[in-house]
């Protein structure tokens, strides 16, 4: 039952009335910028244990949000789900969303992960460690982000290009904890460091250090996982000689984002889309993430893959993620001025 | 804030007052000749709706944004891409002429062969062929590896080229590129009247002056045409050069929207993009000035083909295997080898659905595109007014766009049509009509033909532009309606020109990623995205099988269309 037959719906609704309302499909709408891969199973699984069908529609989150925004209080969309807080920011600002009232979920993730006002919720946390060549490179070497800007490590890091909204965020994580200024002069030393011009994406970084063309590559962990379970051979053994370093551990943490999900202002199926927000911060879903893409569960109690448990526990940088999305313009000015490609 | 709410009433307002203005003028061209004039006008609007909405945003204002872009980057936009139009032009015309010239006009060993090969690269998207062979090429790849396995290298020890980079860009884009020059020059140099050439030959020239000066200048338009298509794809490439980290302006476009957050400034480049597509136009027209090219002679005979051997034939051979090679056999071979590895678990009913949806999407699109160009080129024949003239150009420049820019301008008025619609009838009659061509087929198929239907038209166009002005004028004194002369005289003639428009949507639209993954519907995927998701999870051997299969689906149109070029041109000689 596509959205496109919704007054058609409601109009044999109105025929069957005196039929119980369980025995009638419903559904949920959902613009997501997580991959059909990456999202498709857990969906598939609800609508097996609920009933409600879930109809899908995958993209990048910027555009998906521009449709949602230009189609406005007539969009058949009930969810949206990005894979970066930014965005959701982006959409609580274009006051595409509303505020979402569920005990269970307020219950089950940390403050940190959800938006103040209760406009969108984190599902799951990726971090961004620093990676390093076991070779070449002693983990008491490393310290922090800061650390990164040190000439010592002149010609020696891989980071991909700050058109990557991960790379946004972490430089929003920066500016939100010390400044702009003292963030550019930082940006400043790494893009001196690197050992080549930002390309490619983190898998890049991680082979090519593997190659013996930098020391040190900054990457999502969950790509690092991915390698390390690869079916290809060149992948687990290009990840198998990198180790993952935990920065900031003495301070703030490591720099977090989420991939996270905002009910729309037009949403016809509130009540299912909550409930479908709950199941995905179930333990069932919690533990999925971890296991099939090696992202960290948004609840911390919530036990982790034997992969993502080798590497040991780690801070999470406690800064509402909200901050990330009110700094990404400024990060993006600032490599700018870097010249960070 | 990401589009201020000011916008759609001054896009709307825009969009008014140019449509009046638009309407008007073709009413006023309509005296001369009937319906045809203000119908191919009013299409043109519609189709160039899109690129007007883009146009749209130069009337908001963007903020300081334009001082730091022009302080920091945007040097680096324009120089780019300036140097990858260039590095492509170089590349494509060498390519594409120098091959179309040695298979019609030459003989040599696998000439024959290479005649419908030398197509295939066509079938490979430009974005697969980057992930290709920097899997192949880059320092972490099979050959660099094993170079410093034989000699003992380590990083930083030797130079090897940089795949990933504006060379590298260009020379991608120009492999899966040069099919365009190949294909409209190889139809040009094989309809060319023998006549002119064997004139040229007793005249004393050689075959190499007869190319330069009687052949190469003969194919000109067709040249230009393809030359043309090729630079507006490099214009509007986004997977290529943001996988390779070189900024053009494509790639300052999706920063400066999504990053800085800021998409009157991201439009305004966008418009300034249109803007070198504009210069690129308006220089061959300039180039060209009054030369008509048509054939005055009905004589085509089959050309007798000079023998080459020898040294001159290995060359040849050469010549034509190196884009083929590069072009088409070693990405596919890699993408077939990646495929193996993941062949267990990819090949299930959801993967022959992609495939389904692939093909029936690219065919209908196809379709829709040719109608739309023969109505267009024919009416511009008909009454090359300068209303008319203009209103089929901008229809045209869709294809400089890149997609995800051609579908946001999709989404704007189509949601603001149908919002609006749904608040008057709720407040009139209480009545909700919601959405009812946002996220359909609809709309994405429009997306296509704004996208596509330069492709078509350039195609039909060059066909028509062969056919002598004479040939109308004396149907039309036999009392042919301007309708029969086309579809009576024209389209037969055409015929060739009539596939090579449906075949090279076809492939086009197989390939299409931004638009299809904004506007599709539900649960609605194709091989493209499939490809993409996998892709940008970065999983290039799990992308592989459905990239395969966009190429092995494009394959087939395009010896379809190799095949029907050359019996077209055996049907014109007997």
């Amino acid at each position: 039952m596509s959205p496109t037959h919704r007054s058609l719906i409601a109009a044999s609704l109105a025929a069957l009335s005196t039929l119980p309302l369980q025995a009638l499909a419903t559904e949920v709408n959902i613009y997501s910028a997580r991959g059909e891969e990456l999202i498709k199973p857990l969906l598939d699984r609800f609508t097996a244990e609920t009933g409600v069908r879930v109809n899908l529609v995958t993209g990048k989150a910027d555009a998906l949000l521009q449709r949602l925004q230009s189609e406005g209080v007539n969009s058949p969309a009930d969810l949206l789900i990005t894979t970066d807080a930014g965005r959701l920011y982006r959409a609580k600002e274009a006051g595409v969303t509303q505020a979402v009232t569920s005990e269970r979920l307020n219950a089950a993730i940390p403050a940190a992960y959800r938006d103040p006002d209760g406009h969108w919720v984190g599902l799951s946390l990726r971090a961004r460690p620093i990676l390093y060549v076991r070779d070449k490179v002693q983990p008491a070497e490393l310290s922090s982000y800061e650390d990164l800007a040190d000439p010592k490590w002149k010609g020696r890091i891989c980071i991909r290009s700050s058109d990557n909204v991960y790379n946004q965020s972490l430089v929003a994580s920066l500016i939100a904890n010390q400044g702009a200024e003292a963030t550019e002069a930082w940006a400043k030393g790494l893009v001196g460091n690197l050992a080549r011009p930002p390309k490619g994406g983190d898998r890049d970084q991680i082979l090519a250090a593997a190659a013996g063309q930098c020391d040190l590559a900054i990457a999502n962990s969950y790509y690092f996982a991915g390698m390390l379970t690869s079916a290809e051979t060149e992948q687990r053994e290009a990840a198998g000689k990198l180790g993952l370093f935990w920065p900031n551990q003495e301070g703030r943490g490591t720099h977090v984002n989420i991939s996270g999900a905002a009910m729309t202002i037009s949403a016809h199926n509130k009540d299912e889309a909550v409930k479908l927000l709950e199941y995905l911060a179930s333990d069932a879903a919690q533990t999925w993430y971890a296991e099939t893409n090696g992202e960290f569960p948004v609840r911390p109690e919530v036990p982790v893959s034997a992969t993502l448990a080798a590497w040991g526990e780690f801070k999470p940088d406690s800064l509402n993620l909200e901050r990330l999305g009110e700094l990404n313009g400024e990060a993006v000015r600032l490599m700018d001025r870097a010249g960070w490609k | 804030m990401i589009i201020p709410p000011l916008l759609p009433c001054l896009g709307a307002r825009f969009l008014v007052t140019s449509l009046l203005f638009m309407t008007s003028a073709a009413l006023i061209a309509e005296k001369r000749s009937g319906p045809w004039g203000p119908s191919i006008t009013a299409l043109a609007l519609v189709l160039a709706l899109p690129v007007l909405v883009v146009i749209g945003f130069l009337f908001v204002p963007a903020g300081e944004v334009w001082g730091h872009l022009a302080a920091t980057v945007l040097r680096d936009y324009v120089t780019n891409s300036l140097g990858l139009m260039l590095g492509v032009t170089i590349g494509t015309l060498i390519g594409g002429v120098g091959t179309a010239w040695l298979v019609s006009m030459c003989r040599f060993p696998g000439r024959g062969l290479f005649e419908w090969a030398l197509l295939l690269p066509m079938a490979m998207p430009a974005y697969i062929i980057a992930y290709t062979y920097t899997g192949l090429l880059d320092f972490p790849g099979p050959v660099q590896t094993l170079l410093r396995g034989w000699f003992g290298w380590g990083f930083g020890d030797y130079w090897f080229p940089e795949i990933r980079s504006l060379e590298g860009a260009a020379i991608m884009l120009s492999l899966v590129l040069y099919p365009y020059v190949y294909l409209l020059a190889r139809a040009a140099f094989l309809s060319q009247s023998l006549c002119v050439l064997e004139v040229s030959r007793t005249l004393g020239n050689g075959p190499w002056r007869t190319f330069f000066t009687v052949a190469l200048p003969l194919a000109r338009p067709a040249i230009a045409a393809g030359l043309s298509l090729a630079l507006m794809e490099t214009l509007a490439d986004y997977g290529t050069v943001q996988y390779f980290g070189v900024a053009t302006f494509t790639t300052g476009i999706f920063r400066t929207w999504f990053g800085l957050n800021n998409p009157a400034a991201a439009a305004q480049l966008s418009a300034l993009l249109l803007g070198f597509v504009f210069l690129l136009i308006a220089m061959e027209r300039l180039s060209r000035r009054r030369a008509r090219y048509h054939d005055t002679s009905q004589r085509h005979q089959t050309i007798r083909r000079l023998p080459l051997r020898g040294w001159g034939a290995a060359l040849a051979l050469v010549f034509c295997l190196i884009p083929v090679a590069l072009g088409f056999l070693v990405p596919a071979g890699q993408l077939a080898v990646w495929a193996l590895t993941v062949a267990d678990t990819s090949f299930d009913a959801a993967f022959w659905n992609l495939v389904l949806h692939s093909l029936g999407l690219a065919a209908v699109a196809a379709l829709l595109a040719l109608a739309l160009a023969l109505v267009m080129g024919y009416g511009r024949r008909l009454l090359p007014t300068r209303m008319v003239n203009s209103a089929v150009r901008i229809a045209g420049m869709g294809y400089a766009v890149p997609g995800t820019v051609i579908a946001v301008g999709v989404i704007i008025p189509f949601a603001w049509i149908e919002n609006s619609l749904d608040a008057w009838m709720r407040a009139r009659f209480g009545l909700s009509t919601g959405l009812w061509l946002s996220g359909t087929l609809i709309a994405l198929l429009f997306a296509y033909l704004v996208r596509f239907l330069a492709v078509s038209l350039q195609t039909v166009e060059s066909g028509l532009g062969k056919i002598k002005p004479a040939m109308d004028e004396s149907a039309r004194s036999m009392g042919m309606r301007p309708g029969e002369v086309l579809r009576r005289v024209h389209m037969p003639m055409l015929r060739g020109s009539l596939l090579t428009a449906l075949l090279l949507v076809f492939v086009d639209v197989l390939k299409e990623l931004p638009a299809t993954l904004i506007l599709r519907p539900f649960n609605f995927n194709t091989l493209a995205v499939r490809v993409y998701e996998l892709a940008a999870d970065e999983r290039l051997a799990d992308a592989a099988p459905a990239a395969l299969a966009i190429v092995l689906a494009g394959l087939l149109p395009v010896i379809l269309l190799s095949r029907s070029i050359t019996q077209s041109r055996h049907a014109q000689s007997t």
